[in-house]
């Protein structure tokens, strides 16, 4: 059973009054100017997508084999073009659109626009009001696949707001790993990708969530990421930008409401050309002895901007403990980076929370180190700048690694 | 024997300050000489110029390592040349693991038989994939610095200071990783030079040195026997070695 109306409708009436509402951080951008239609035909494996296609894909952490993967999602520009399940996981994990996802389940309106508020601003709306999809997935309780599930977010065309909303439950005692790349395919295409994400990790539940965004120069991105954790739930964020980007501005939030409950922020970046960067991570401590980890490592290459936020917010009356620890490299001397932790002790007179910031050059005495073992200077600056990044990140295509030891070893000659 | 490295009347500054002024060196192959002096005199200088680290300005003078002049030479051309380099206090790379840097060095991997069996004897499997130094104990990172030389495999290797921030406990096992790794225990294969800076002289327990110099003041003042030399500097400090002259 769907829906229900009486929900849709109040949630669009919101969304209306809330489409001229500009963002607190980041560059307005006229929607107006993406209001491309591109619908696309289903494709009955990875392997029939195009070779553009399914280079970018690759590119974003997508197994097109699917050999080492629980599932798949994929969506380019406004189609879902292909899902499959593996079908060992029948009945315990559910991959389909959110469009179907909320026909099928009434139950989904506690969980739509639940975590992010569609009125948050224009982008939020635009999701709303232009909805283009968005992946839904589900692993049932004590359910815990082996593999990733993957998705993929594909623009291909020029002038589109790929205007998605996707959502995730782990149910209780569940855990899931999930890898998402969003991306284009044709790299000098204009255009907008709003991307809503709502979350939720029941009692118990674990999430391990990877987004590898690889963007050009042309392109503004606007995530909008929610997420609830239930009493001993965890949510581990990795996340990955190393190409260019007009311009992205996001900042995921995580309540942790359990009791006990973690969340873990790894956010990586690498600024190239002139990219507009404003990402951050917020964690609510909600509920007694919650734990909090927000880790950024940011580069900034070229004449990249980059604003590396972080939030650690306490309130509740019992223990907590959260650190962030943000760390920038300037390559450039027309690049920037401001680094903003933030820590608030709403009332939370037993939290403890801590923060380091720090900007500064990779120390010469650590590349000499490196040198005197018969390693050249270039070489030593990118393994230190790898080493920096540190892109631990199970279950990815070896060919991303390479890329980004590519791009590193490119710019991270100007380092010193 | 022939020589390996000939130090020619160097003079070497470090921002504008001099502190070697004109050292004369020569070393053997296979030998292993021993560098003392009091703090400040400049024998981390000296051996870090030889290593060829940019902060350390050679203003006059000539270095030749296994006949060719090396004076000009960049660090990591000197170490592929065959020097290395084991530092007193190495800086923390967080982000760059021991397996990576060893990895680096074999252009293969930690897992090579010989590798893992150093790794083993020096008690570092468990630092493998830690930081380099990050938060490694004065002994371990002696251990990681001998481990990374073993993988290397310099001919010529300068040890500064190895007993250093070491416990007694650890001062065997890094004595026994020095011989490892000059080949002393070795009776056929060639065997590695080694110039080692101590101020205790513990390693000479361990270590079977051939020549002993003071530095004072930046100038290489006299050489002999390295035990009678630290005999000499325990009885009297380096009071009389300055005056000797």
């Amino acid at each position: 059973m769907s829906i229900s109306k009486t929900y849709l409708s109040e949630i669009r009436e919101r969304a209306e009054r809330a489409k001229e509402k500009k963002a607190l951080f980041g560059p307005d951008i006229d929607l107006s100017l993406y209001s491309q239609f591109i619908e696309r035909g289903r494709i009955e494996s990875l392997e029939g997508l195009s070779r553009q296609a399914k280079e970018a894909a690759i590119m974003a952490g997508i197994d097109i084999k699917e050999e080492a993967r629980s599932g798949s999602y994929l969506q380019v520009d406004h189609s879902v073009v292909y899902e499959r399940l593996n079908r060992i996981y029948e009945g315990k994990l559910e991959i389909m659109s959110t469009t179907e996802a909320l026909t099928k389940y009434d139950w989904l309106e506690d969980y739509y626009w639940k975590a992010v508020s569609v009125e948050h601003d224009k982008y939020t709306a635009q999701a709303e009001l232009n909805m283009t999809h968005g992946y839904f997935i589900r692993v049932l309780p004590h359910q815990k696949p082996e593999y990733p599930v993957q998705a993929c977010l594909l623009v291909a065309e020029n002038h589109v707001s790929q205007n998605v909303h996707n959502i995730i439950i782990v149910e209780e005692g569940a855990e899931l790993q999930v890898i998402t790349g969003c991306t284009l395919s044709k790299k000098d295409a204009e255009g907008i990708h709003i991307g809503v994400s709502e979350f939720y990790v029941k009692k118990g539940g674990k999430l391990n969530f990877t987004m590898i965004h690889n963007w050009a120069d042309n392109f503004h991105v606007r995530p909008r990421t929610a997420v609830v954790v239930e009493e001993d739930g965890m949510f581990v964020n990795n996340y990955a930008l190393l190409k260019s980007v007009k311009s992205i501005q996001a900042f995921p939030v995580a309540y942790l409401k359990g009791d006990r409950s973690s969340a873990k922020f790894n956010t990586v970046v690498y600024g190239l050309k002139d990219s507009y960067i404003d990402l951050g991570s917020r964690i609510v401590l909600e509920g007694e002895d919650t734990r909090g980890e927000a880790t950024a490592r940011v580069i900034a290459a070229d004449e990249s901007v980059i604003y590396s936020r972080g939030d650690l917010i306490a309130k509740t009356e019992g223990y907590c403990l959260a650190h962030l620890d943000c760390r920038g490299i300037l390559f450039s001397d027309n690049g920037k980076i401001y680094a903003i932790p933030q820590l608030v002790s709403d009332g939370a007179i037993k939290a403890e929370l801590s923060h380091e910031a720090s900007i500064g050059p990779i120390a010469e005495e650590q590349v000499e180190y490196l040198m005197s073992r018969g390693i050249s200077k270039d070489d030593a600056v990118s393994v230190i700048t790898s080493g920096f990044l540190n892109l631990d990140i199970p279950y990815l295509p070896q060919t991303i690694d390479r890329s980004i030891k590519e791009v590193i070893k490119a710019t991270a000659k100007e380092a010193l | 024997m022939q020589e390996m490295l000939k130090v020619q009347d160097i003079w070497v500054s470090i921002e504008n300050k001099q502190i070697l002024k004109g050292v004369n060196l020569s070393m053997n192959y296979g030998e292993i000489n021993v560098l003392f002096g009091p703090n400040g005199a400049g024998k981390t200088t000296f051996m870090m110029a030889l290593m060829g680290f940019p902060r350390y300005k050679i203003e006059q003078g000539k270095i030749f390592f296994k006949g060719e002049d090396i004076t000009d030479k960049d660090l990591y051309e000197r170490a592929r040349l065959g020097l290395g380099i084991s530092f007193q206090r190495p800086p923390t790379v967080k982000g760059v693991t021991l397996r990576r840097i060893i990895e680096i060095i074999t252009n293969g991997g930690a897992d090579k038989e010989g590798i893992s069996e150093n790794i083993k004897k020096l008690n570092l499997s468990e630092h493998l994939d830690r930081g380099l130094n990050d938060g490694f104990s004065g002994g371990e990172m002696k251990r990681s610095e001998l481990l990374q030389l073993m993988v290397q495999r310099p001919d010529l290797v300068f040890i500064d200071e190895p007993e250093s921030g070491v416990d007694i406990e650890n001062i065997a096992l890094v004595g026994e990783a020095i011989n490892s790794l000059l080949g002393k225990d070795r009776v056929k294969d060639p065997k590695r030079s080694a110039l080692i800076i101590t101020h205790t002289g513990y390693i000479l327990d361990f270590v079977n040195a051939d020549k002993g110099y003071i530095i004072i003041d930046g100038s290489l003042i006299c050489g002999g026997n390295p035990r009678d030399i630290l005999s000499e500097i325990k009885r009297n400090g380096y009071r009389r070695c300055a005056v000797c002259q």
